[in-house]
């Protein structure tokens, strides 16, 4: 037991004294960015592609849509994120002349990738929702957009919260691969403090208890969201 | 006012409505009858293009709005519709559902005239000062449209004696109240015409008469209504007109008490015979 003991005194005098709390920080700071901002960049993307794939294919616009988002959807899914990362970062990047850092490509392919997935759970979402309540809109006049934008997609919203929750939590956890891109996110950090001293054991556990750490914190976050958003569904 | 020429639906080739032309005058109040499956709320549905129509045209207030080119949205606040299931929006409240309409509408006209104003402004940019455009005035502010949404709806849901539900969600409300909400809605954009899909087909049996009583009420006041039901008794009372369809097609057109009294085609006996006798 005194080998524990002896790494975490080891742990510690790295993490405070040899400045490894700034590099935690920093790599807790670029997790929940990247995480946070392919979040919205995925929903922004979920919710358009959903919606296209919804819209009533009578015309030739709306089925070359369908099929473009089809396309999307495919690509983002069947290659694995570190490939997607890696392809954006070491090929698009330099054939499109674009200096971007690793952190900013990771949030970019984040959110194009987490929109691929976000996309089907949307789609699931504005199903969920009673055909007649599109209708009633547009009974009253409401375009196809607006009816969705403040009748259906609300509602889809309010249908898919715990899966979207768990479309977080997984990509909160799946950001520990950026460092293939260069950037410096927890695990970069915990791996610096691990090579400083030699000993792995006590960082990486550390690092797995901060994971869980915010994956508890999200879920209580998305349980107050849910009770919010559960007044209209309220029965007397 | 709606002129129906020869319109046709179909799907997947088979042919549910077969040709249908009917005249529909301001004022009227038409019942729909005929057996399950033949047609009748296709017919509606495809009234205020629910459902396309797959040939024909359909002329309400002097525009074919069967045409795809129109802009069946500014067409459809005039023809209010009335769901079997009520349809209300369950993310509002229910004095946000009858003002959504006129909100939204009168606010996307104020956005137009807005735009307007802004490409006026950079034109003046250009322009000699003494031959200056003049900007567009609003009509009303974003508050006005409010208050006044909110004016008219709370003076719809007093005449339905359901003020005190004002703020409530629709998940709430009895199925004769989300019926009667529903009522009020279509009327909150003062419609020309409105159509019930089956109203009272997915209610209990006590709150069959309460949305009835409020049907009466507006045949009274000279709305125009195209109704599709069950309800006999009601047809006979309330309806000017009653449509027999029966495969696709139109096969009585007349009066109620012509109809029900003395029926023409064999088809609306046998329906007349099997309907009546249930009661």
């Amino acid at each position: 037991m005194g080998n524990i003991s002896q790494k975490i005194t080891r742990f510690l005098e790295i993490f405070w004294e040899q400045n490894g709390y700034v590099k935690v920080l920093e790599g807790l700071q670029n997790t929940i960015l990247i995480a946070i901002t392919g979040l919205i960049i995925g929903i922004i993307i979920g919710t358009l592609i959903a919606t296209a794939r919804v819209i009533p294919r009578y015309k030739l616009a709306p089925k070359i849509l369908n099929g473009f988002c089809g396309f999307y959807v495919a690509l983002f899914r069947g290659t694995p994120i570190v490939v997607q990362l890696l392809v954006f970062y070491y090929v698009l990047l330099p054939i499109l002349g674009l200096k971007l850092t690793g952190v900013q490509v990771s949030m970019l392919v984040f959110g194009l990738n987490s929109g691929a997935y976000i996309s089907e759970i949307m789609r699931s979402g504005l199903q969920s929702v009673d055909h007649g309540q599109l209708e009633a809109g547009r009974a009253v006049g409401l375009s196809f957009g607006t009816s969705m934008r403040k009748i259906v997609i609300p509602q889809a919203v309010k249908n898919i919260l715990p899966t979207l929750g768990n479309e977080f939590i997984s990509l909160i956890k799946e950001t520990s691969v950026v460092s293939f891109v260069g950037a410096a996110d927890l695990y970069v950090a915990f791996n610096y403090i691990g090579s400083s001293s030699y000993e792995f054991m006590v960082p990486y556990l550390v690092m797995a208890l901060i994971y869980i750490v915010i994956v508890l914190i999200i879920t209580l976050l998305i349980k107050l969201l849910e009770r919010s958003l559960k007044k209209s569904d309220r029965r007397n | 006012m709606i002129d129906v020429i020869n319109l046709k639906k179909s799907y997947d080739g088979t042919e549910v409505l077969k040709g249908i032309n009917v005249t529909i005058q301001k004022g009227d109040i038409v019942v729909i009858l005929g057996p399950s499956g033949s047609g009748k709320s296709t017919f509606l549905r495809c009234l205020n293009c629910m459902e396309d129509p797959s040939d024909g045209n359909i002329i309400f207030n002097g525009v074919d709005i069967a045409d795809m080119k129109v802009d069946i949205n500014i067409h459809r606040r005039k023809m209010g519709m009335v769901f079997q299931h009520f349809n209300l929006f369950n993310n509002k409240t229910v004095i946000q559902n009858i003002m959504m309409a006129p909100v939204h509408v009168q606010s996307q006209e104020l956005r137009k005239i807005k735009r307007k104003n802004w490409w006026i402004r950079i034109k003046r940019i250009f322009q000699k000062s003494q031959a200056k455009q003049a900007l567009l005035s609003l009509p009303y502010s974003k508050q006005d449209i409010q208050k006044t949404a909110l004016n008219d709806a709370t003076k719809l849901l007093k005449r339905i004696g359901l003020e005190d539900k004002a703020n409530v969600y629709p998940s709430t409300l009895s199925g004769g109240q989300k019926q009667r909400v529903a009522i009020v809605r279509a009327l909150a954009m003062n419609p020309d015409v409105i159509l019930f899909d089956e109203p009272t087909s997915a209610l209990d049996p006590e709150m069959v008469g309460e949305v009835l009583d409020l049907m009466r009420s507006l045949a009274k006041e000279g709305m125009t209504m195209i109704i599709v039901t069950h309800e006999m008794g009601f047809a006979k009372e309330v309806a000017n007109r009653i449509l027999f369809m029966d495969q696709g097609q139109i096969l009585e057109d007349a009066s109620p008490s012509e109809f029900f009294s003395n029926p023409k085609t064999e088809r609306a006996k046998e329906f007349l015979s099997k309907v009546l006798s249930v009661k």
